[in-house]
């Protein structure tokens, strides 16, 4: 496969995979604002900075506002990781390997990009946001069953898996985030019913609250955290997503790949590996905000070595270049 | 919706012979079409169109902000051609894509056609698609044009005539591809009852065609596009897609051990048979044009050697040109020792002085043509002209009169075209797509593009042509 092509089916999921965890993410929010004591309601700026792009916003809008956090995050085509901005650029990716990819998928993309642009330009996902969410959140959805459904699962599939499984187990993270940001646990709070109630939203906004009633019952944050970290199975689980994000480099590398060797496949397997033997007692030792922190640099760093082993167009050693012209 | 107002006026009208009286092959779809309410016939329209816009059928407009992209207008009342009518067409294509073939075998190497006196030499060394760097190329079984697209009109007596070679990179298959996937979505009972033939097997056609150019077995066959932004770049991808092979770009690809190879998550790869889509001037730096980032470095010297082939071969451009367009009868009965079955349009050289005295006296009456350009630049039409753009264009023929021809204004045919809630009759031309590999092979039918604004005679797409579904019978 053309590294390039790799490279832009790996992207297209990502870019999906983000638009659909920016919808969870609002989508958070706006439901524990429902329960927040007064004054607290209008902190909307933990949330922007949850994404790692304050600097970006507060040089934009200024103050972080319910209606500027919404745009900013949905609709800004200013910020590269705006819902609408990385539908649009999941198309432009889908574009560039119409040919790999099946037409069904193609024609998702571009639905659910039509659609999103269609809802801003309306106003639509301004007045009914939490509509629209669910809209985007759907679309992604039905790509990954088209996806699966359509697509022979040969290596292309396997670098689209990869990706959509490396951005959910980072953007997974980073909702586990968004509690810690908007609520610093205050002992007084722990085990209150509104504590419980804040929770099973977070849960909800993962899509994980009835499996994780099936899994643990009560609502814990021990337990909360623990099922959306290490969980194996749950599909929006971080451990999940690196078991299955690892199955995919193997495949791509093949049996004779070396993944031990390979510098992706090394940096990919000890993260995971980390994530087998770590338990929910050392990471609320050392800092849950600390333990993602560190978790997303690390993830970060097993993108960097996909890109450097898969997709950089490197010179090629006696290459004919245009230097050789006589 | 009824066409009982539809007048065909005074053209040929390729539907109907007469006010009222559909041409008999045209029949069974015109009373389709009557049969449906106004509400069903739109809703049908709309549904084509919703389709295309999700299928993301679209070109991009040179000039425009980069990557803007448009819905290719599409008109859901279908050309026909009756069979005998295509029976001859198909001839006159066979005939003038080998006698083409033959010219460009010759002229990039023993130049006899030239030495013999039939054409001028320094018109074709003048010519822009002239490639010196191609002279005693031998392509790959000898074929230059493996892909032509020849754009045909039909004039008021029903007579057709060829109005320019394409063979270079003709575009626009894509559409007539798409064109009937949609038709078929919505006229099923149509495609049941009348028998249209398919135009389904081009992909596997050009295939074919591109495989045979190389011995090597289970060969690497590629399509090179200029990229995402390049206005025909759904088609390359549709094509892509259709042939199963990799749509590689220029930097994708690279000259190694005398081979060209694709950089592939697994190291280097092979690459055997190329269809590029690049043009002629950027598809080596080392050769043509150095700023090029859309070739390959060292492309044309493994072409040259005989270990990658390219279709088309470089250096067809030079029959593109529409002063050497002026020669083609002649060259089908200087290489073929034939009649031409479809006459070229009359055409005069403003290079000959006699003919750009007429031409310089009778702009008003004639269509002016650019040697060089495509996609209905560099144009003008002396009978919609004012004054001063006649003027204008008369100061451009004396600059520089190799660069232009004249031809007399065409009533081009016309066909029913949807105009709000009743039908008018809209110009159109008809491009079909000729193969020519182990033997030629052409598409039963086309792309029908269509002047939408009344009056027109400009098809082109990117000044507001729309195109048209083509039934060959």
């Amino acid at each position: 496969m053309l590294s390039r092509v790799a490279s832009a089916i790996y992207w297209m999921n990502r870019y999906i995979e983000r638009a659909e965890n920016y919808a969870r993410f609002i989508d958070v929010r706006l439901t524990l604002t429902l329960d927040l004591p007064e004054g607290t309601a209008e902190q909307w700026d933990p949330l922007v900075r949850t994404t790692g792009d304050d600097a970006v916003f507060a040089g934009r809008f200024g103050k972080p506002t319910k209606e500027n956090v919404i745009r900013f995050l949905a609709a800004d085509t200013d910020n590269p990781n705006s819902i609408l901005s990385c539908l649009s650029a999941a198309r432009q990716n889908a574009r560039s390997v119409r040919e790999i990819i099946s037409s069904e998928m193609w024609e998702q993309v571009n639905r659910s990009y039509l659609t999103v642009t269609d809802a801003v330009s309306s106003g639509r996902f301004m007045q009914n946001p939490q509509g629209f969410f669910a809209e985007v959140k759907m679309a992604s959805h039905l790509f990954g069953g088209i996806t699966d459904a359509t697509m022979s699962h040969g290596e292309g599939w396997h670098f689209g898996r990869l990706g959509r499984l490396l951005e959910r187990a980072d953007k997974t993270s980073r909702i586990l985030d968004v509690k810690y940001f908007i609520l610093l646990p205050d002992v007084s709070d722990v085990g209150t019913p509104f504590d419980n109630i804040q929770w099973s939203a977070l849960l909800k906004s993962a899509s994980a609250l009835e499996m994780y009633r099936k899994h643990a019952g009560r609502i814990t944050p021990h337990q909360v955290v623990e099922f959306l970290i290490f969980n194996p199975n749950f599909p929006r689980a971080i451990r999940y997503c690196l078991i299955k994000g690892e199955d995919s480099l193997h495949a791509i590398l093949g049996s004779d790949g070396g993944a031990g060797q390979n510098l992706a496949g090394r940096r990919l397997g000890r993260l995971r590996a980390d994530l087998d033997y770590a338990d929910i007692g050392e990471i609320t030792a050392q800092g849950l905000h600390e333990f993602l922190d560190n978790f997303q640099a690390e993830l970060n760093r097993v993108g960097d070595a996909i890109f450097e082993t898969f997709f950089a167009l490197r010179p090629v050693e006696g290459a004919m270049t245009k230097g050789d012209i006589q | 919706m009824q066409f009982a107002s539809y007048d065909p006026e005074n053209f040929y009208d390729e539907t109907f012979e007469d006010r009222g009286r559909p041409r008999p092959g045209c029949t069974l779809v015109m009373e389709k079409i009557a049969s449906l309410t106004d509400g069903e016939f739109k809703r049908r329209q709309q549904a084509a169109e919703r389709v295309l816009l999700d299928m993301g059928v679209t070109f991009g407009v040179q000039g425009e902000a980069t990557g803007q992209e448009h819905i290719f207008p599409f008109d859901i009342v279908p050309r026909i051609v009756e069979a005998s009518v295509w029976e001859r067409l198909e001839r006159g294509l066979r005939q003038r894509v080998t006698a083409l073939n033959c010219f460009l075998q010759d002229v990039y190497h023993d130049k006899k056609i030239i030495k013999d006196g039939i054409i001028p030499g320094d018109l074709v060394a003048s010519s822009k698609g002239f490639l010196k760097a191609c002279e005693g190329l031998n392509p790959p079984k000898g074929i230059w044009c493996h892909i032509a697209g020849i754009d045909l009109v039909r004039v008021t007596d029903g007579t057709f005539y060829v109005l320019e070679d394409n063979m270079r990179c003709p575009s626009g298959v894509a559409y007539v591809l798409e064109a009937r996937q949609v038709m078929k979505r919505t006229f099923p009972e149509l495609f049941e009852a009348s028998r249209v033939r398919p135009v389904d097997e081009y992909p596997g056609r050009l295939l074919d065609t591109l495989q045979c150019l190389t011995d090597r077995p289970d060969p690497t066959v590629v399509i090179l596009t200029p990229g995402t932004y390049n206005s025909a770049y759904y088609e390359h991808s549709l094509l892509a897609q259709k042939m199963g092979v990799e749509l590689v770009e220029g930097a994708d690809l690279v000259v190694v051990d005398g081979f060209v190879q694709m950089r592939t998550t697994r190291g280097l790869k092979r690459v055997d048979v190329i269809y590029r889509r690049v043009n002629d001037e950027f598809l080596d730096p080392l050769v043509f044009r150095e700023e090029s980032l859309l070739g390959v470095p060292g492309l044309m010297d493994v072409y040259r050697k005989g270990r990658v082939a390219l279709a088309n071969a470089p250096g067809t451009g030079v029959a593109d040109d529409k002063a050497i367009y002026a020669y083609v009868e002649k060259f089908i009965r200087y290489y073929l020792g034939e009649e031409p079955v479809i006459p070229n349009v009359p055409t005069y050289l403003c290079s000959d002085e006699k003919d750009r005295a007429y031409v310089l006296d009778h702009l008003d009456q004639l269509v002016i043509k650019a040697t060089n350009e495509a996609g209905g630049h560099g144009m003008l039409i002396g009978s919609q002209a004012g004054r001063r753009e006649r003027e204008e264009f008369a100061g451009r023929i004396l600059a520089d009169p190799r660069n232009y021809i004249a031809q007399p204004v065409l009533a081009l045919s016309r066909v029913p075209t949807i105009c709000g809630d009743h039908f008018e009759g809209r110009h159109v031309d008809l491009r079909p797509y000729i193969l020519y590999g182990r033997d030629i092979h052409v598409m039963p039918g086309g792309l029908t593009r269509v002047a939408l604004r009344k009056g027109s005679l400009v098809v082109n797409s990117c000044q507001g042509g729309g195109n048209k579904d083509t039934w060959v019978l």
